[in-house]
């Protein structure tokens, strides 16, 4: 997981240079600072998800197959009504702000990076819930701990790209 | 008996090789160009500032490579011949050495050191090249890379042309050399003219800056370097480095618009009613396309289609009849003319001096 | 010496119906089958590659030629390039790998046999995908619509506007789904590496193979990973809309080239530090001594990775960068040069006082010193960037990387076959048609590409279809296209040699050539599980201790 995490942090890279190395360069449409509008409260929702799963992987390496459930399912949710909140912002631009992917520059790089965040969230989700599956049919136990832990590293991973995707697209980039 | 062979081969293949490298230097130095016909395109034939000063940091280079080449060969060959397997050795295994830290030591800093004195040398001559000032007897040309064929403008001079620049000679006492200011209307190309410059790339949304300063006069050839698409092989450069006054000469007549002539009123016909003014700007016409080259003086120029073809009446009637023929990919369409109408466009064509 | 396998005897193996055999190949999941699977596939992209090449040298024989049209020729010499680095350079690397490490490390399989298996599909379908850009679109008449973008498909020559049509896109999908084919077998060998070494092998005494493939591996992940995330720009550009390299919209076509080449440079070190792995274990066998200077072999390794990182712009000199920039890539260029040369002085320190066996891999081996040593120089002199202004997409710049890759990665490659053919058949290669095929291949080699440093210096670019009389280069391009012609002969010595010797060659034993390292403890080939019991090993060469039990590297490291 350490190595694809490398690699997938190179792609990632590769996507904020271009994000960076584009900003204020479009020579047309909507800019950052006119449409941008900083998700706090799906950022939160990511982050504490980060939580969630590290408490959900504690509880299931002590065997608290319940906690471990618990926590996991609002690991999903969490992650769930981030990718909701990114849906509703893209809404909001496409039809409000007239900005796709094809409009400029900053389209372009914008949707490509969030979007491939997107897009990893939405397979870490789809990974999540194929555990909960499992977990819920009595299938998950201590045994599979390191597995789980494996996973939630992903999660992490997911997490961290977010907080710089954040940085860039929110903070600098306006 | 086998290892004896083995050295005797591995002598005789060493031998080959050297004979080839010094053949091949000698077919470096044999092409040197000769008196009038147009320059060669060796890169050690410098008849410019920016081309000399990069062949002799060629030649430093090449001499440094050299000597480190004889150095690391020579070891490799007293190895495999001092040090190898004899019959009578069969059974036993050599001294097991595992290393040395001082020889180590040795062959690190050495090139350490090779590598800071060929890096100063480098940089010295980059600035020099790159960071060369304007001086204000400076001719400017405009080059626009196009699929496949040069545009040249000059914007002080009010001069268009195509495929072919003339540019002044330059003294040392009162130098004139010429700025080239590379762009691009499509796609990357590369303007290279080995004897007079290193290569610039033109790249579209990014202009660069090149410049030359020819010390002989006479006509260098060149050619786009990068590959630009399916004729990239046929976008040649003709730079015609002339006398000052041969220069002013071509300058006067460049910018002169062209004349109406009375056995050509047919043709012109032809030429704006067919789109072909679409594409091509004929200067003091309505004519005033730019996507193809500007035609105003096509009858000053040796060549048609970058370079593909010499400008005869033959080559022109067929290429307008069938670029195809001729650069297949080119851009510009057949135009599916009559016979007589293209010869009275040609005709027309033929008196664009 | 005890073989390290349980062997069965002869008469109580069954043969098995050739379906069942089939099948137990297509869904293998055992190291050693799938690198051999990645071997044999390699050699039929190189028949491919090949024939591409043969082409564009008849093309190029004389001025102003007539055999294939411009737009065929394009298509070939983009093909040459991208299926001789994807699909032949990179997955024979990868299979020869995945056959040694384990065994070298004295370990079963790899860490994830099935994500092996995944990876090597990945990659031939990758392979598939681009050649059947052939069959579609315009089908086979004209050569189909194959890329013709060349193999790095500079912006904006592969947007939409230049390259309409599918062709761009077989080439962007066929790399991309590779790529991840490659990025599964780098995060494979490392896990392997890291976590399956026998007891006693700590990291400082595994062969140096292993320590290469480590490094190798971990530059694919952060090499391929730029060219992976340019596609998807590429694609999206293509496809949805995008302007990442749409010049019209304000994009940068510099962008793409700088992101191409993050990956298009360490990846030449990923194809070559392998076949550093290859004379590394090669070499010293032949000279009957140990590798001279193992800490600094690993030293300078991880030195080049790390360097290689940062010269990637030196395939862009001519594109306009400001003096500081070329001044920096100048440096850094050179830089690499110095641990480069410390690892050839090294393998001829380890030549220096041995007793040198003149068999073929030991040939080859030599040839490759030669040739990598020139391949070096040439590079140093376009690392001066003036120097390179005028070199740089010249015939020079491909007589110095066919140098690299044809007289230094394909010869280490040609020792590395000769090699260990023994222990994956069982069966010794004919020496007799090695030398055949060596001396044949030299002969070729050099004929083709000292001369082609030549029409470079004389201006000469490249990527012509076609070139203009009179300006010195028609004689020269001849002998380059003959010594090409040599070069495909003696390729046919080599599959004859491959194929005949698997039926006639004489029996190897475990341990034909006398070495040290683990592979050479079991017997050739190997059984499915490698060894019998996980051996220990207490020096960087196991075998030499147990066949010098009265001297063993063990007190000297």
């Amino acid at each position: 997981m350490a190595g694809l995490i490398i690699a997938e942090s190179a792609i990632f890279t590769i996507f904020v240079v271009a994000y960076l190395f584009y900003l204020g360069k479009s020579i047309t449409g909507p800019t950052p600072s006119e449409v941008l509008e900083t998700p706090i409260l799906y950022t939160i929702c990511l982050l504490s998800s980060s939580l969630t799963i590290h408490l959900a992987a504690k509880s299931l390496e002590r065997n608290y197959i319940r906690l471990f459930l618990g926590f996991w399912l609002l690991t999903i949710a969490l992650g769930g009504l981030f990718l909701y909140g990114t849906a509703q912002e893209w809404h909001r631009l496409i039809y409000e702000h007239g900005l796709t992917i094809s409009t400029n520059l900053f389209g372009t790089t914008y949707y490509s990076l969030v979007g491939l965040h997107g897009f990893h969230v939405t397979a870490g989700l789809i990974m999540l819930v194929i555990v909960a599956l499992l977990g819920l049919s009595g299938r998950v136990g201590v045994k599979q701990s390191g597995r789980v832990a494996v996973l939630s590293m992903y999660w992490h991973f997911v997490d961290a790209v977010w907080v710089v995707v954040f940085t860039v697209v929110y903070v600098l980039g306006r | 008996m086998s290892m004896l062979k083995m050295k005797s081969s591995m002598l005789r293949f060493s031998l080959r090789t050297i004979l080839l490298l010094f053949w091949s230097a000698m077919a470096v130095w044999a092409s040197e160009p000769k008196g009038s016909s147009p320059h060669g395109t060796n890169i050690f034939a410098p008849a410019s500032t920016p081309a000399k000063s990069i062949a002799d940091l060629s030649i430093f280079v090449l001499v440094i490579t050299g000597i480190i080449f004889v150095v690391v060969f020579a070891l490799l060959i007293y190895s495999v011949v001092k040090f190898r397997g004899r019959a009578k050795d069969a059974g036993r295994e050599p001294a097991q050495v595992y290393g040395s830290a001082q020889i180590e030591m040795a062959w690190t800093i050495i090139p350490i050191l090779i590598v800071v004195v060929l890096f100063l040398a480098t940089a010295r001559v980059i600035h020099a090249i790159q960071d060369a000032a304007e001086p204000a007897g400076a001719v400017e040309v405009t080059v626009i890379g196009h699929q496949y064929w040069w545009e040249f403008r000059y914007p002080r001079l009010g001069v268009v042309t195509a495929n072919e620049l003339h540019i002044p000679v330059s003294d040392a006492s009162h130098p004139t050399p010429t700025f080239l200011q590379l762009l691009s209307a499509d796609t990357d190309h590369s303007f290279w003219v080995p004897e007079l410059a290193g290569k610039t790339d033109l790249i579209p949304n990014h202009p660069n800056r090149m410049w030359m300063d020819p010390q002989r006069t006479g006509v260098f050839l060149g050619q786009c370097a990068q590959y630009c698409g399916t004729q990239h092989a046929k976008m040649l450069l003709r730079v015609s480095v002339d006398g000052p006054a041969e220069f002013a000469a071509w300058v006067r007549a460049q910018q002169k618009t062209s004349v109406e002539e009375a056995g050509a009123i047919a043709g012109r016909r032809v030429f704006e009613h067919n789109a072909c003014m679409n594409c091509h700007a004929v200067g003091g016409t309505p004519a005033d396309g730019r996507f193809g080259p500007d035609l105003t003086h096509l009858m000053s120029r040796a060549t048609i289609a970058a370079g593909a073809a010499e400008n005869t009446h033959d080559n022109l009637r067929l290429w307008i009849q069938n670029p195809s023929a001729i650069k297949p990919g080119s851009l510009m369409p057949a135009m599916k003319l009559s016979d007589a109408d293209l010869d009275a466009v040609v005709g027309y064509m033929e008196t664009l001096n | 010496m005890a073989s390290d396998a349980i062997t069965v005897p002869v008469g109580q193996i069954k043969a098995r119906p050739w379906v069942d055999e089939l099948h137990q190949w297509l869904t293998t999941v055992d190291h050693k089958r799938l690198g051999i699977l990645y071997i044999v596939s390699s050699l039929l992209f190189l028949g491919f590659g090949g024939v591409e090449a043969l082409v564009i040298r008849i093309q190029l024989m004389h001025s102003h030629n007539n055999f294939v049209s411009p737009e065929v020729f394009n298509r070939m010499f983009t093909m040459h390039g991208t299926t001789m680095i994807f699909f032949v350079a990179m997955p024979i690397l990868f299979g020869f790998a995945n056959y040694l490490v384990p065994l070298m490390i004295g370990a079963r399989d790899m860490a994830f046999p099935r994500l092996n298996a995944f990876s090597f599909w990945l990659s031939f379908l990758g392979g598939l995908l681009l050649y059947f850009s052939f069959l579609g679109g315009s089908g086979l008449y004209g050569a189909g619509s194959a890329p013709d973008v060349g193999w790095w498909s500079y912006a904006p020559l592969g947007a939409r506007a230049f390259s309409p049509g599918h062709s761009s896109d077989y080439w962007t999908l066929a790399l991309l789904v590779s790529g991840f084919g490659s990025i599964g077998t780098a995060i494979n060998i490392i896990a392997t590496i890291l976590c399956l070494r026998c007891p006693g092998m700590k990291i400082n005494r595994m062969p140096l193979l292993v320590w290469m493939n480590l490094v190798m591996a971990g530059m694919v992940l952060l090499a391929i990973t730029p060219l992976s995330a340019a596609q998807i720009m590429l694609l999206i550009d293509r496809y949805l809309g995008g302007h990442f390299f749409d010049t019209q919209a304000g994009g940068s076509a510099v962008l793409w080239m700088h992101f191409f080449w993050i990956f298009g440079h360490p990846e030449v070190y990923v194809l070559i530090i392998p076949c550093f792995a290859f004379m590394s274990e090669i070499i010293p066998v032949f000279s009957r001594k140990p590798i001279f200077g193992y800490p600094v072999m690993v030293a300078a390794t991880v030195c080049i990775a790390f360097v290689s990182m940062s010269v990637w712009a030196h395939h862009m000199f001519t594109i306009g960068m400001n003096s500081y920039a070329n001044s920096f890539f100048t440096l850094t260029t050179m830089a690499v040069g110095v641990p480069t040369g410390i690892k050839i002085f090294n393998w001829i320190g380890t030549m220096w006082g041995g007793r040198i066996q003149f068999k073929t891999p030991m040939l080859f081996s030599i040839a490759f010193l030669f040739q990598f040593l020139i391949a070096g120089l040439t590079g140093i002199m376009m690392a001066a960037s003036p120097f390179d202004w005028q070199l740089s997409l010249s015939y020079f710049v491909v007589a110095h990387f066919h140098y690299v890759i044809v007289g230094g990665i394909l010869f280490a490659l040609f020792a590395a076959f000769y090699y260990w053919y023994p222990k994956m058949t069982g069966r010794m290669l004919s020496e007799r048609l090695g030398k055949w095929h060596f001396w044949l291949f030299l002969i070729g080699f050099h004929l083709t590409f000292d001369v082609m440093h030549v029409p470079g210096v004389l201006g000469m670019p490249r990527r012509i279809y076609t070139y203009e009389p009179g300006r010195g280069w028609d004689t020269l391009n001849l002998i380059i296209s003959i010594g090409a012609f040599i070069q495909a002969l003696a390729i046919l010595v080599f599959v004859a040699n491959l194929v005949i010797s698997y039926f006639q060659g004489a029996r190897a034993g475990n341990d034909p050539w006398d070495a040290w390292t683990l592979e050479w403890s079991t017997s050739s080939p190997p059984p499915a599980y490698n060894f019998a019991t996980v051996p220990t090993v207490a020096s960087r060469r196991p075998l030499w201790d147990r066949k010098h039990p009265e001297d063993p590297d063990s007190r000297y490291e």
